[in-house]
């Protein structure tokens, strides 16, 4: 098993590596890009080579990348081009907003797919179709109109939530519940087949036959195994809840990553974006790869391989 | 005469479980007992929606006879009328004709976003499904690398390159997508590489040319249309987000996230412009996931 965990660790590291140098080539593919943004609308002659070597583009292509790796070890990304401030000000000023959204949304969206999976795996036709069919509508829903569905309901008609800001628990009701319900539709769907095929199993029979009830073989059993499928879904939907965040964020008007992200690709502000891209890129390889290992503790079956 | 057509309330009656338990009856035809089951109302609904979307990308004038860019401002913000089957807009522009013809703008963006996906990942999850250890694993990581950026983002990415507008988001999701497709045709390369006829083709002497060529890549691409399929419903939501978010198409193009973010100012007073292009995403994505997954149910087990 040990060798197994250790050989996750080393991919994800190689993909963290490979991300960053991806991200280096990204910044430089385009020759004189850089100047020309930090120039602006100035224009005289020298300008460009005074902005190239203070901020170091005069020197040659390797030592600048070795210089990117290490600064990026340091956690270092660099000076945002427009705000003219050390990026990891710029990202680390609006991470919490986000990061809040985020993962109320996640646990909103578990929550809602685990009840549903619970409650309609395996059970009659109707029920199972009228879930089935309520999990590819939200999975079908894009993020964005959702959330102006619920601002038209919850905001305007019916005034129980404020339209836009991020002051008190009241303006994170409706943008995490955006958040939440595409995941939870895609979740629930993953969730309710695993499920189906474990009440197939025979030891259900077995627990069954020892007189416990429906609902308890089906919290404390069932979803135990079923849970595992879904724990692979759970990288990817790490990675779905931030950039979903990101457009939640601009349908609410909240302050956040989104709002920083949204104007840096306006403004060409790349280091600002690809500090935001590789953090995202390091959460989701993080996340994943603490996810595989802990698949590996909790299911015995794997162990033994 | 004793041979008679069964008429057809006689075929419900034989496929009723309570009157025959399953197993019991004989299929009376083949084609009776498959036609219902290929096309469920929920399929053929959904062709048919997609079909008029087809319609409406192409003819968008045959639906409605509103001009989807000027509009009277004097007739700005009427809610949903028999002139005005979906209400006007802010500009009093007609929103059912701007939703009809934002159809061309999503399906376009969307198929052109999927065809750079599947070039890209057609080649490369080959290269991955070949015997060879080190491509595959270097084409895996190049996967590995391109899904861990979550996909709003890595999109977002190459619009700061490559700047707004329909081809760039079109790339920037195609990009994006290129893992998804990756990783299925290379597991896809893998099973028919394997396949005994493939192995046939070895004894009987072919060459390596001659083998990929006619056996390995059309097996190879018969999955294509069916990946394709389940996929284009995302593209299409991913395209709708990133215009949404003003990196497609600029105003006053009709694209359906275009005009939900126009519909965000004026939702206050008027509901019509920011539910009718929604729910024309939403059916689109829904018809494709649909006549997708049909698609797929069909060839499972037949695609080695």
């Amino acid at each position: 098993m040990w060798s197994r965990i250790i050989s996750r660790l080393l991919t994800s590291l190689v993909v963290a590596w490979a991300s960053v140098t991806a991200a280096f080539l990204a910044l430089h593919a385009l020759p004189g890009r850089i100047q020309d943004i930090l120039a602006g609308d100035l224009e005289y002659p020298g300008l460009r080579e005074a902005i190239a070597a203070e901020w170091g583009l005069d020197r040659s292509l390797p030592a600048q990348y070795l210089d990117f790796l290490l600064r990026i070890l340091q956690g270092d990304f660099g000076t945002s081009y427009v705000l003219r401030q050390p990026v990891t000000e710029v990202v680390g000023s609006q991470l919490m907003p986000t990061v809040q959204l985020a993962l109320l949304g996640g646990l909103l969206a578990i929550v809602i797919a685990v009840g549903l999976a619970l409650l309609t795996a395996g059970r009659g036709r109707i029920s199972r179709q009228i879930a089935s069919f309520l999990e590819l509508v939200f999975a079908s829903t894009p993020v964005f109109w959702l959330g102006i569905l619920l601002l038209m309901a919850f905001s305007f008609t019916l005034r129980w939530f404020p339209v836009s800001g991020a002051s008190g628990w009241q303006s994170i009701v409706l943008p995490s519940l955006t958040l939440a319900l595409p995941t939870a539709g895609l979740l629930a769907q993953v969730l309710r087949e695993a499920m189906e095929k474990t009440l197939d199993q025979p030891f259900v029979t077995t627990v069954r036959s020892r007189g416990v009830g429906e609902l308890v073989i089906r919290a404390r059993h069932v979803l135990r195994h079923a849970l595992l499928p879904a724990v692979t879904l759970g990288g990817w939907l790490i990675g779905g809840l931030l950039g979903g965040a990101v457009i939640t964020e601009k349908v609410f008007g909240r302050p956040g990553l989104g709002t920083v992200t949204l104007g840096a690709v306006l403004t060409h502000d790349v280091p600002v974006v690809l500090a935001v891209v590789l953090l995202a890129a390091f959460i989701h390889v993080a996340a994943s790869t603490v996810l595989d290992i802990l698949y590996l503790l909790i299911d015995p079956r794997l162990r033994a391989q | 005469m004793n041979i008679q057509t069964r008429p057809l309330a006689d075929l419900s009656v034989a496929l009723d479980p309570q009157v025959n338990p399953p197993g019991a009856v004989e299929p009376v035809t083949t084609a009776a007992v498959i036609a219902p089951r290929l096309l469920s109302p929920g399929l053929a609904i959904s062709l048919a929606f997609l079909f008029v979307l087809l319609l409406a990308a192409t003819f968008p004038r045959a639906f409605t006879q509103f001009d989807p860019l000027i509009g009277d401002y004097a007739l700005g913000l009427k809610p949903p009328s028999w002139e005005h089957l979906f209400g006007t807009d802010r500009l009093g522009r007609d929103v059912f004709a701007r939703t009809i013809h934002g159809t061309r703008y999503s399906l376009l963006i969307g198929l052109g976003g999927m065809a750079i996906s599947l070039a890209f990942g057609i080649v490369l999850g080959i290269l991955a499904g070949q015997r060879n250890r080190f491509l595959d694993e270097a084409t895996s990581r190049v996967f590995d690398v391109l899904s861990s950026f979550p996909g709003v983002l890595l999109a977002m990415l190459v619009v700061t390159f490559l700047g707004q507008g329909m081809l760039n988001i079109a790339i920037a999701v195609g990009i994006a997508g290129i893992p998804k497709f990756g990783r299925v045709i290379r597991a896809q390369t893998q099973l028919v590489r394997d396949a005994d006829y493939v192995t046939h083709a070895v004894v009987y002497g072919l060459g390596r040319w001659q083998i990929f060529i006619r056996h390995v890549l059309p097996n190879v691409l018969v999955a294509v249309p069916v990946i394709a399929t389940v996929y284009i419903g995302n593209t299409i939501l991913a395209v709708s987000g990133l215009s949404f978010l003003g990196l497609g198409p600029q105003p006053p193009t009709p694209e359906w996230g275009v005009m939900l973010a126009e519909s965000r100012d004026v939702l206050r007073v008027a509901w019509w412009p920011g539910v009718f292009p929604g729910l024309a995403i939403t059916l689109t994505v829904i018809a494709f996931t649909l006549v997708g997954n049909a698609i797929q149910k069909r060839f499972e087990g037949r695609l080695a």
